[in-house]
């Protein structure tokens, strides 16, 4: 779902918008095209439609450790409907996403709602996902999952230059959430310099609350500061904090310029262990980087260029637009398993970095 | 102690409520004579709404920020000239501080009745814009007859069927 | 007790909602209207960096929040 216009009272302007995407860090390599096109069909019905695809070609940590490097591809398309009725924004969308070895079928509908002289939106949106698990080269490996989300969300000005916005959302999933790729390891009970692989153990629910504030502000001078938190904890012991400060610099008439830093905090699920003292040693286990105590750390730089300000005909607006963002992970109890020729448990922990670029133009018409 | 500490709370959070849902009741209806003002105009002279005595006054409340505003311009370009000569006028009033913005649009839409500046936003207050864009149709006798508020496609003809009645009184 | 204070300040706050008077006025949102306010005003940009984050961290949910109140229009 998204709403991204911070006038809710109005439908979003068409546009389209060819994005080219790519992600390379840790021996993975994602990268890929994502289309938009939106359209208004009358004065209250908007459309829009994106087709996203991801070409993933991965000799990641957790690949080459027990696996061999593989490519593959996912492909994503969403289409969803907006309704305007006085101030009331209705959305309704659906979107599948569909990889050789996972299937997602997503329904969302959401209202917003703008009030007290437009200046407070209150929104909520529900979605509810089912996705079909398999393994590549196991035919007879078929699991399922459902994914419910429940999100407040309300924004608010508060003065001439500040706008504030305060989100909830809580996430329930049932069923097959482990990844079959994935494993855990334990001391070799026969031989303690030694370690053995085996299946990762997940709990089949898994309940999640967020809370976010964001802010904006603008300056005396044309730009504009914003500052968000969120805050994060499940049912599986994982807690996190994200915070997000970022410049937005019109720097000429035609040229934006943003910089940004996020920096996001974790801590390890309670049944993740680098490495277990012997075979199933509690009821759930799991090895999963993402699940494990670690921080991250982004830097991001952006550049808008409007290369039609005001035209005539059918294109009114057009951008080229540019941004790069470098994250550093730094993991405080997943192990290097490259490294041999020490004991179990005294590799060294593993970091990795990564550099996201997005390229796209956007046309408005 | 704790009992105090909740009453101060809560009599904090209705004050706060308070201060911010202040209400307030304006004069500027239907049927009341309209304010009068003197506002810059873009041509430099000072005009006042009063020295449209006897002429049908169209009040645009508008900004270059604004949409909606920036689409209704042309359109309220051709009501005036296709009305002027029978004692109608358009007084498009700019709402922006930063007058080089309004300016700038201006050069690129011209239009061809008067626009005047409240930069100060004096005018915007005693009129009660509460939307943008607003227009306000006042009568011969200097009285507001209608108000409207925003615009979407097609209120020209609501604008035109509203000018038309009134020229006729 | 508490829950009468709750009440009516409740009460208080729902009567105010009928004739509330918007303390940022239509025509002082010059600047809350700059594009530069906009909380992602690209979406598939905000939705592909979301994905990036949330494939490869535990925590999910209240992302950008979209939809807001500045009745610019």
């Amino acid at each position: 779902m998204s709403l991204s216009s911070i006038h809710a009272a109005v439908l979003p302007e068409d546009r389209a918008d060819i994005l080219y995407h790519s992600y390379d860090g840790g021996g993975a390599e994602i990268s890929g095209p994502s289309y938009l096109v939106r359209k208004k069909f009358s004065e209250s019905v908007s459309a829009s439609v994106n087709h996203y695809v991801d070409s993933v070609s991965s000799a990641s940590i957790d690949v080459i450790t027990r696996a061999s490097p593989y490519t593959e591809e996912r492909t994503e398309n969403s289409l969803s409907v907006d309704y305007l009725h006085e101030k009331t924004l209705i959305s309704v969308g659906i979107t599948e996403s569909i990889e050789n070895d996972f299937d997602a079928t997503t329904f969302s509908f959401g209202i917003s709602q703008d009030m007290f002289g437009d200046l407070t939106t209150i929104g909520m949106s529900f979605a509810l996902g089912d996705n079909i698990i398999g393994e590549t080269g196991n035919d007879t490996f078929s699991e399922e999952a459902t994914v419910r989300s429940y999100r407040f969300s309300l924004s608010q000005v508060m003065t001439k230059d500040l706008i504030m916005a305060f989100t909830l959302e809580t996430i329930t999933d049932e069923g097959f959430l482990n990844n079959p790729y994935r494993a855990i390891r334990y001391i070799d009970p026969l031989d303690p310099l030694n370690y053995i692989y085996d299946d990762e153990v997940y709990p089949n629910t898994r309940t999640s609350h967020a809370a976010a504030i964001r802010g904006k502000y603008y300056l005396p001078f044309r730009a504009a500061l914003h500052g968000g938190f969120r805050v994060f904890s499940d049912d599986w012991g994982i807690e996190a904090q994200t915070y997000e400060i970022g410049y937005t610099w019109p720097y000429s008439e035609a040229l934006t310029l943003e910089f940004n830093f996020r920096f996001y905090d974790q801590t390890k699920a309670d049944f993740y262990s680098d490495l277990f003292p012997f075979p199933d040693a509690q009821n759930f286990l799991a090895r999963d980087k993402e699940m494990s105590t670690f921080t991250s750390n982004t830097l991001g730089l952006g550049a808008h260029y409007k290369f039609i300000k005001n035209g005539s005909g059918f294109i009114k607006r057009g951008s080229v637009n540019f941004s790069w963002d470098y994250i550093q992970f730094d993991y405080e109890d997943f192990r290097d398993l490259t490294v041999a020729g020490v004991p179990p448990g005294q590799e060294p922990l593993y970091e990795q970095d990564a550099n996201v670029i997005r390229a796209f133009v956007s046309i408005w018409f | 102690m704790k009992k105090m500490t909740h009453h101060f709370t809560y009599s904090l959070f209705i004050g706060f409520l308070t201060a911010i849902f202040t209400l307030s009741v304006h004069a500027v209806t239907v049927d009341k004579p309209a304010p009068d003002f003197t506002l810059k105009s873009l041509s430099g002279k000072n005009l006042k709404l009063s020295e449209h005595a006897g002429d049908v006054v169209m009040l645009n409340f508008w900004a270059s920020w604004c949409g909606p505003c920036r689409k209704e311009m042309p359109l309220m370009n051709d009501l005036y000239n296709k009305y002027e000569k029978l004692g109608f006028v358009i007084l498009g009033v700019n709402v922006e501080q930063e007058l080089q913005l309004a300016k700038s649009f201006l050069s690129d839409t011209p239009v061809d009745f008067p626009i005047l500046f409240d930069s100060s936003n004096k005018v915007s207050k005693a009129y009660d814009v509460i939307a943008m864009p607003t227009t306000v149709m006042i009568d011969r006798n200097g009285k507001i007859r209608y108000i409207h508020k925003g615009y979407k496609a097609g209120d020209e003809k609501k604008y035109k069927k509203m000018v038309k009645k009134l020229i006729r009184e | 007790m508490k829950n009468i204070i709750l009440f009516s300040s409740l009460i208080m706050f729902l009567q105010g909602c009928s004739s509330i008077e918007p303390w940022v006025k239509p025509y002082e949102r010059a600047h809350l209207a700059d594009p530069i306010m906009e909380f992602g005003r690209d979406p598939i940009s905000e939705n592909y960096i979301h994905h990036v984050y949330d494939s490869r961290e535990s925590a999910r949910g209240a992302g950008i929040a979209t939809g807001g109140g500045c009745g610019c229009n």
